[in-house]
């Protein structure tokens, strides 16, 4: 079971608290209509699924209900950094 | 009965404490401080299970978690039958009743043995594959049949009597393991001031320590270990967890530990106690300090009873005062194994010879049983062991240097107990269970912990360290190191001395050959609990299977309950020669959770029976419980489902309230719906953004109807939302998808548009709903307002703040049922008084309450759907005939919109809801049933759609149902055809799916 830093509360709690929204850093298009349907399906449906550093959008739904990103490594279980929406990864994979 | 092995004095039990126990069904006597495996050595009790697959006789090896043949079953009663429980970790309580596990009729007489010993060769490794697969339709005989001949333990058919519960605990060091090592990290840890959690499985804490007669500062080390424990037990940031096994080391230092409170007791908990108990702990430091597991050495016929492991018979004559035997030998390959011959010749029993594998090793415990005068043959092995129920004797031979052949003539000698000793593993399954390969070290012959991402640290026998001076310095640098690593200051510790012993080096060695091919000597167990043999293994190999999860998987090695502690190093040592690579190139499987087998009592702790998960009650509950409503689950709610009066089938109950509702009035608990508070100045285009209609124009006092779309365009929730004030309004959600709805407008608003001022709370639980519909509820509810609910003042989908029975209250004029509705929302506190006054008063307008499914059926009569019922995540609001609610004017492409434009979602003979009127008026379709064009066509019939809702309509005295047909909005007065299960076939017509009070105008009087 993780132990998960929460950036707006400022502590760790247990993953319990927390559950994941998927791959982190998916953009809405700002305008759908001008996308062709094969790049609609594509930020519909494509995610990455990395063997190492993974970029994921979390939320502490049992906490303050605050989204946040998370670069995790799928192998190791590492949480490498917690960042807030809008902000980038300091840590990327190579 | 006499306890013929015990020794009249030493050990750590209490003689003045006799304890009667029950094995198969006859008494013996054991002390206070046995275990049940001790007590059954004393007792002489030589055979305690057969074996899995051969069936033949298997007897007490070891004396811990690594015990593969003494799983029994414990319970004097049905409900209090427990499984596999080592014999050799179950402490002896008065009136203990165990019993085997396997063995028909009885261990000691087996006929399955007979089976055994014919089918040897006919049981190869893959065997149940090979020989059951087919023919397949014979397979669940075959499985009865191997289920009964080789069960180990069995469930309860009752419920268990006792409780057991859960503790989440924190702590700045966690010791796992209070041997030595474990002891002295946990001494440095608290007096350094850490919070100090240490844990061990065994009764009292001491390890190794309690299984010999070592001395420390020149007295027993057992006192040591008792100051230590005083010395911990007077500090409040620490806590002791004997018989306490830590199962699981998982991500981020978070460990289980099943503490096993009161086993040691009796049969059941005492009164006010719990069985188990599960410690959740969050560490800041782990120190592993888990010892090490002795392995045997692998020969001919090494599973007949008597044949041990070196540590244990050590461990049995120093902890308990038992001999397991009269007449030993020993065969080491290492200085270790000499102990056991020491011990057993301080008993006053017969040391037989010491054989020794290696020529002239020289270390201090050689030494010590040379000037004993005991017997060591060096450079020879015991090749082969006699004796089916206990061993009788052993041939020993001289063996090639690498140890690779037998060499010279072989020397028969007469023995009943056979200790061997191939070295010693480091108990690294803890380690493992985090994702950290573990390391080979030739100079340890053995594997050890790998590089981890875990803030773990290790100290003794884990690391291959087996002198206890050594392993207490680990202990003390370990200690050390986590109060450096948690920001505390050195402590003041001093070790007590310990003598430093000469050891020689072990031989790498695991199998001892013999003078025929492994393939043709006697069997050479490398698992016991598994029946697997080096002979297996090498079959297994030369049949291509190299990796080694995989001879794992094929010969089902370390799959028993003991997870292959003994016999795993072994088998891949014995892999690794049939490949020819070495054991590090054959790699090594990885242990996983639990450490030792956990009742489900503990995993599950308190979260059983009405506490298994929570469930969610209205305000009214408690009426609807006095009036014998019947319940359906939603979600976690409880809602009422029907009322039955008595007499009635459900059936009748729906007609009934069905029937109130079109003629008179119903009420009906709709407190569960979702609802959600939406403030804020941008609330109003947020709205815009995530339902698929328009919101710029629904003006305060106003309601209504949205549908919500995923971004691929399909509708996942529906609900009304009221515009409270120009930045405020209240949106409602299915039941079920409240949680889901209200992540989803965050997840928008924090990622994707955070520049608009909206804020989202949830306050479902804190109102009531009585949802009052039919003819009479306008009367109904003039009689409990002041308010002029006139169709003039409180037009059709208007809210109104009002007072009702003298609370305030909003009330939604909105309907799901096609009747004159007003939804009356009051704070939750009120919802209970509301309500009754609502009953009270209503009795005279015939006022019937109402569940879920009257609600289905009334608005399955007006075609309205139900999110998650009428749609299934593939059908967009066209599909669902619900175009008008989707707004193609909003300047924002609101979710859902792009994704319904999709090529796939604007093609034609999508499949579209409509209504379906059978032929038969009695008959109702089947929810699911599957539509067809024409039921005697070629086969496969091409399906059309089916079946989402179905209903009997008592109000239009005919059967109703909603479904999808391919292109079905443009196939009205078609027929379509619904082949059963049962072979009959239901005819409907394709029709509109609002069957009652087409125009509306019910609702609108």
């Amino acid at each position: 079971m993780l132990h998960i830093y929460c950036p707006h509360c400022g502590e760790y709690r247990e993953e319990e608290e927390f559950h994941c929204a998927g791959q982190a850093h998916i953009a809405r298009p700002l305008e759908p209509e001008a996308c062709s349907d094969q790049e609609w399906g594509e930020y519909l449906f494509f995610r990455k699924n990395p063997r190492g550093l993974h970029h994921e959008l979390w939320v502490h739904a049992a906490g303050c209900r605050k989204f946040f990103n998370m670069t995790r490594d799928t192998q190791s279980y590492e949480i490498k950094e917690v960042y807030k929406i809008g902000e980038q990864p300091s840590v990327v994979a190579e | 009965m006499t306890q013929q092995n015990r020794l009249t004095s030493g050990g750590r039990i209490d003689r003045s404490t006799p304890l009667t126990f029950t094995y198969n069904g006859k008494q013996y006597k054991g002390f206070k401080g046995d275990t049940l495996a001790s007590a059954m050595l004393a007792n002489g009790i030589d055979v305690v299970a057969r074996s899995f697959k051969y069936s033949r006789p298997r007897g007490i090896v070891a004396c811990g978690a690594e015990e593969p043949n003494a799983v029994l079953q414990l319970g004097a009663t049905e409900a209090t039958q427990v499984p596999n429980v080592r014999a050799t970790q179950q402490e002896l309580f008065d009136g203990l009743v165990s019993a085997s596990t396997n063995g028909w009729p009885s261990v000691d007489t087996d006929v399955m043995g007979m089976i055994g010993k014919m089918g040897g060769n006919m049981m190869p490794p893959g065997f149940y594959y090979k020989t059951f697969m087919f023919p397949e339709s014979l397979w669940d005989t075959y499985e009865s049949m191997i289920r009964k001949a080789a069960g180990i333990g069995r469930a309860p058919k009752e419920k268990d009597p006792d409780t057991y519960d859960a503790i989440n605990q924190h702590c700045d060091v966690m010791i796992v393991g209070a041997g030595p090592a474990g002891l002295a990290a946990a001494l440095t840890a608290a007096r350094g001031g850490a919070r100090v959690i240490i844990a061990d499985e065994q009764n009292e804490f001491g390890g190794s320590l309690l299984n010999s007669t070592e001395q420390l500062d020149g007295k027993p080390a057992t006192e040591w270990v008792r100051a230590v424990v005083e010395e911990l037990s007077t500090y409040d940031d620490v806590l002791l967890l004997p018989r306490s096994t830590v199962n699981g080391y998982h991500d981020h230092n978070f460990l289980t530990i099943h503490e096993r409170r009161t086993d040691h007791l009796a049969d059941i908990a005492p009164v006010n106690t719990v069985r188990q108990r599960m410690h959740r702990v969050r560490a800041k430091w782990v120190v592993l300090a888990t010892g090490a597991h002795e392995r045997p050495l692998v020969y001919a016929n090494n599973d007949v009873p008597g044949c041990m492991i070196t540590g244990a018979v050590s461990a049995y004559i120093n902890r308990y005062g038992v001999v397991p035997g009269n007449e030993l030998v020993v065969m080491t390959t290492n200085d270790y194994g000499y102990q056991a011959a020491l011990d057993w010749a301080d008993a006053g029993r017969k040391v037989v010879a010491i054989v020794d594998t290696r020529e002239a090793a020289v270390g201090d415990r050689t030494e010590a049983a040379r000037q004993r005068g005991l017997n060591i043959i060096s450079g020879s092995a015991v090749i082969e062991v006699q004796g089916t129920k206990r061993v009788t004797g052993v041939s020993v031979a001289g063996l090639s240097a690498s140890g690779a052949k037998v060499i010279g003539s072989v020397t028969k000698l007469k023995a009943d107990t056979v200790a061997t000793s191939g070295g010693w593993s480091p108990v690294i399954h803890l380690s493992c269970h985090t994702g950290s390969r573990p390391v080979w070290s030739d100079s340890v012959v053995g594997f050890l912990p790998g590089p981890t991402v875990q803030k773990q640290l290790t100290a003794g026998g884990i690391n291959g360290q087996y002198e206890t001076a050594v392993a207490l310095q680990e202990g003390l640098d370990a200690g050390q190191k986590a109060l450096a690593e948690v920001g505390l200051a050195v402590a003041d510790v001093v070790l007590p001395e310990a003598k430093t012993l000469k050891v020689a080096a072990p031989m790498s060695l695991f199998h001892i050959p013999h003078l025929k091919p492994t393939s043709q000597a006697p069997k050479q167990f490398v698992d016991y609990q598994t029946d697997v043999t080096a002979a297996g293994i090498e079959i297994a190999c030369r049949e291509g299977f190299e990796a080694i999860e995989h001879v794992k998987r094929y010969t089902a090695m370390g799959f028993g309950t003991d997870q292959g502690k003994l016999g795993n190093i072994n088998g891949m040592a014995v892999a690794a020669k049939a490949l020819n690579k070495t054991i590090p190139e054959t790699g090594t499987t990885v242990f996983r959770p639990n450490y030792t087998p956990i009742a489900f009592g503990a995993i599950i702790g308190r979260n059983a029976g009405a506490l298994f998960e929570p469930e969610r009650y209205t305000a009214m509950h408690k009426w609807h419980v006095e009036q014998g409503a019947m319940f359906e689950d939603v979600g976690q709610w409880k809602r009422p489902w029907y009322y039955p009066q008595k007499g009635e089938s459900m059936q009748q109950s729906l007609n009934r309230e069905c029937m109130a509702v079109r003629n008179a009035v119903g009420i009906l608990d709709a407190s569960t719906l979702g609802k959600i508070d939406v403030q804020g100045k941008d609330a109003r285009e947020f709205l815009g953004r995530v339902y698929s209609n328009a919101w710029a124009k629904l003006a305060i006092g106003k309601c209504r109807y949205g549908l919500m779309c995923g971004e691929d365009g399909m509708v996942f929730d529906d609900g009304v939302t009221a515009c409270l004030g120009e930045n405020h309004f209240v949106m409602t959600t299915t039941t079920g998808g409240a949680a889901h709805v209200y992540e989803w407008l965050e997840i928008y608003h924090q990622t994707e548009w955070p520049e608009l001022e909206v804020y989202f709370n949830t306050v479902t639980d804190h109102w009531s709903t009585a949802t009052i519909t039919g003819p009479n509820s306008r009367k109904l509810l003039e009689e409990l307002t002041d308010f002029d609910v006139s169709n003039d003042n409180f037009r059709y989908m208007d809210w109104k703040q009002i007072t009702v029975a003298g609370v305030p209250a909003r009330v939604f004029r909105i309907s799901f049922t096609g009747e004159l509705s007003f939804e009356i929302n009051v704070q939750a506190n009120y919802g209970m008084a509301v309500w009754e006054k609502l009953i009270e008063a209503g009795a005279k307008y015939g006022l019937t309450p109402y569940g879920t499914e009257t609600m289905h059926v009334l608005r399955a009569e007006k075609g309205f759907i139900i999110a998650g019922q009428d749609t299934d995540g593939s059908v967009h609001p066209y599909d669902l005939g619900m175009g008008w609610c989707v707004s193609n004017q909003k300047p924002f492409s609101y979710i859902g919109k792009r994704g319904m434009n999709r090529s796939d979602c604007t093609r034609a003979n999508r499949k579209q809801l409509v209504g379906l009127k059978t032929k038969d008026p009695k008959q109702v379709i089947p929810e699911g049933s599957a539509a067809v064009l024409d039921p005697n066509g070629p086969k496969p019939l091409e399906i059309q759609g089916h079946i989402s809702s179905s209903y009997w309509s008592e109000t239009l005295g005919h059967s109703i149902a909603m479904g999808f047909i391919k292109g079905g909005l443009d196939k009205m007065g078609e027929t379509v055809y619904y082949p059963l299960g049962d072979g009959t076939v239901i005819e409907a017509e394709i029709c509109s799916p609002i069957f009652f009070d087409p125009k509306g105008e019910r609702q609108n009087v």
